[in-house]
């Protein structure tokens, strides 16, 4: 039962792998990049929801309708087709996560989370507020 | 409402979502008239956000009249293959809090606008700023989860922009958006995972069918000890509370709202998390409702979790020197309360979340403006730049000391009307110490509010010799329509209370 699912365990495995990423790195395009391994993981396990297997094990056909000799079982295309969109959202993320490090770059001439936190922290002690 | 004409009225729920989906994408092209768009950016979002507004109220009162949910068919596909629109109370409501905020907003933008946002970038601005809108109502009126996480992204891409253009001004702000766009897209992609579960579990995406199967499977005991429904559930809960900045997972939100461009504060800080309350309302009581996860004890740890929200982030927002960030933690306070009225699943609970909705909306946004004035004529949101603008700019001052007693929940304020319809809630369950907490944050609200108030009038202001006068009139009027309606809505509560009971019955009953 286990190894049936192991594609559903490599999924979490890689979400999780992203999630610590995030969490862990200090540097904000490593983060950004374990925030695209984190969305691709779920991906994964969308698309093997939609795989269908026969009582034999016989794994399911690509849903395309072709000759009328194929009955089934055909896998179930609806999660594969949200993750068209889910990717595009991802990639989108991606691309508003690096113009904005892009930009933190240009004004704090560092990406490292701490080095931020340190310049902001002698900001404040300097300005006040 | 009769004058409406009638070929565009049955499509008034997806108008709400397209006018200014396209309206922002069409806002570009004001930049071949002027360099950077400048009044006709303005101008051009003031039409779309205005008759979103109008679409907005005919909808509220459509739905009113006809006691019915409007549903609409995207393509004409039934809602299972397709995606459908589901207006009722509970939706048409917030679509309208959301159009209103989104209608003043844009008004109150554009002095703001002009003296924070770099001249040749207000088309892109405003293109960014419809985008979110969009997203926002697409959230509240669509009935089809995969619908939800699509445009839950749209909203927050476009708001994580709409903050990071603070950071010419002040570059925290980058910092700030990009902590949001990291802490929201997790949340995000947890609310895809729960949905994913969902959808192997039922087999649908639309919230009718889901709710409809659910229901099926709780009643043969299939869901019992049933571990994928529990999974999706927590998934969606995490997300939710994520997106919704329940205690203890709001540290994104402080400084999103204090370092983002003043009217994006005021637009951001009154929409975003309420429409991320409403999706928590969604999920919990019309996808797992009719005795699936929505009962009292199912949501107790959400109580706890807003109770404690309550008391620290009065503490954090006692100690602040900068306003905004005093009314950003006030923020992670006050949805805490909407959080703790619904999860105590009784009416009187569910009617306080939903006036609260509505009240804090209004209050809030009118405080954030009177907090972009401030900005806009002294230059500064610490508190210094508050010292003695009582005698500078009267009417500012007025707006924020009303919206504040709205916050404490001084009797005749909206935030009264909430508080009442909450203890009761609590009462109801025999929770004391919930009610406790409710009216320990009052108390607390008072401390921080005080504070502010007693610099405002009584303070010498810190330069005596500016030159300090009051905010345009553009910045005015919307500012007072907020609070003039948080003090209307205080006194006759009537109509928030009837709007939001008829949602709290709907919701309790489990229904879309």
């Amino acid at each position: 039962m286990s190894l049936g699912h192991f594609n559903y365990w490599l999924a979490i495995a890689i979400i999780m792998i992203g999630f610590y990423g995030v969490i862990a790195r200090k540097n904000l395009l490593k983060q950004a990049i374990a925030l695209g391994l984190f969305q691709t993981g779920v991906f994964l396990f969308y698309v093997s929801m939609g795989v269908v297997r026969t009582d034999e094990g016989e794994p399911g056909m690509a849903p395309i309708w072709t000759d009328a000799a194929k009955t089934g079982p055909f896998d179930n295309p609806l999660p594969h087709v949200l993750m068209l969109t889910a990717i595009v959202v991802s990639v989108s993320t991606l691309a508003v996560a690096v113009a904005i490090i892009v930009n933190i770059k240009r004004r704090y001439g560092t990406i490292e989370e701490d080095e931020i936190l340190e310049m902001d922290q002698r900001d404040r002690a300097q300005i006040g507020s | 409402m009769d004058w409406f004409p009638e070929f565009f009225r049955p499509h008034l729920p997806v108008l709400v979502v397209i006018l200014p989906l396209f309206g922002g994408l069409l806002a570009p092209f004001t930049a071949l008239i002027r360099r950077g768009g400048g009044i006709f950016a303005w101008l051009w979002t003031a039409l779309i956000t205005a008759a979103v507004f109008v679409c907005a109220t005919v909808l509220l009162y459509d739905v009113h009249t006809g006691g019915e949910a409007i549903t609409y068919r995207l393509g004409s596909w039934p809602e299972q293959y397709g995606i459908g629109y589901t207006v009722d109370s509970l939706n048409a409501y917030v679509i309208f809090v959301v159009a209103l905020i989104a209608f003043l907003a844009t008004i109150y933008a554009k002095d703001s606008v002009i003296d924070e946002i770099v001249i040749d970038r207000h088309h892109l601005f405003y293109t960014v700023w419809m985008l979110a809108i969009a997203g926002l109502l697409g959230i509240t009126v669509t009935g089809d989860t995969f619908n939800i996480y699509v445009l839950l992204e749209i909203s927050s891409l476009t708001v994580y922009t709409l903050i990071a253009m603070g950071g010419e001004r002040d570059r925290r702000a980058l910092v700030a958006s990009l902590k949001y766009l990291v802490l929201g897209s997790i949340g995000a992609t947890f609310i895809l995972l729960g949905i994913g579960y969902l959808l192997m579990l039922t087999g649908t995406l639309n919230m009718a069918d889901m709710h409809a199967k659910l229901v099926e499977m709780h009643q043969a005991g299939e869901l019992a000890g049933n571990k994928t429904v529990m999974v999706s559930f927590a998934f969606l809960m995490v997300g939710l509370s994520l997106k919704m900045a329940l205690f203890p997972l709001h540290l994104w939100l402080p400084n999103a709202y204090t370092y983002a461009p003043s009217s994006v504060s005021a637009l951001v800080a009154s929409t975003a998390t309420k429409v991320g309350v409403y999706m928590t309302f969604r999920f919990v009581f019309t996808i797992y409702g009719g005795g699936v996860f929505d009962s009292g004890e199912d949501l107790h740890f959400l109580a706890l979790c807003a109770s404690a929200g309550i008391v620290v982030s009065s503490f954090s927002a006692i100690r602040q020197v900068n306003v905004k960030r005093v009314l950003a933690y006030s923020s992670v306070g006050q949805i805490a309360y909407i959080v703790l009225g619904f999860s105590l699943a009784n009416q009187d609970g569910v009617t306080a979340s939903v006036i609260h909705i509505f009240n804090h909306a209004v209050i809030k946004g009118g405080m954030f403006m009177a907090i972009g004035a401030v900005a806009l004529r002294m230059g500064g949101t610490s508190v210094d730049d508050i010292k003695g603008i009582g005698k500078r700019m009267p009417l500012t001052a007025a707006a924020f000391t009303v919206g504040g007693c709205g916050l404490i929940g001084v009797p005749l304020t909206a935030g009264f009307v909430s508080k009442w319809y909450l203890v009761v809630g609590t009462m109801q369950e025999g929770y004391w110490y919930l009610a406790f907490v409710v009216l320990l944050g009052g108390v607390l609200a008072l401390i921080y509010v005080w504070r502010l108030i007693e610099m405002i009038w009584f303070h010498e202001p810190v330069d005596p010799d500016k030159e300090v006068e009051e905010a345009p009139l553009s910045m005015l009027i919307p500012m007072w329509i907020l609070i003039g309606a948080s003090v209307f809505f205080g006194v006759n509560a009537s109509w928030t209370a009837d709007s939001a009971a008829a949602a709290a019955r709907l919701l309790l009953a489990g229904g879309m």
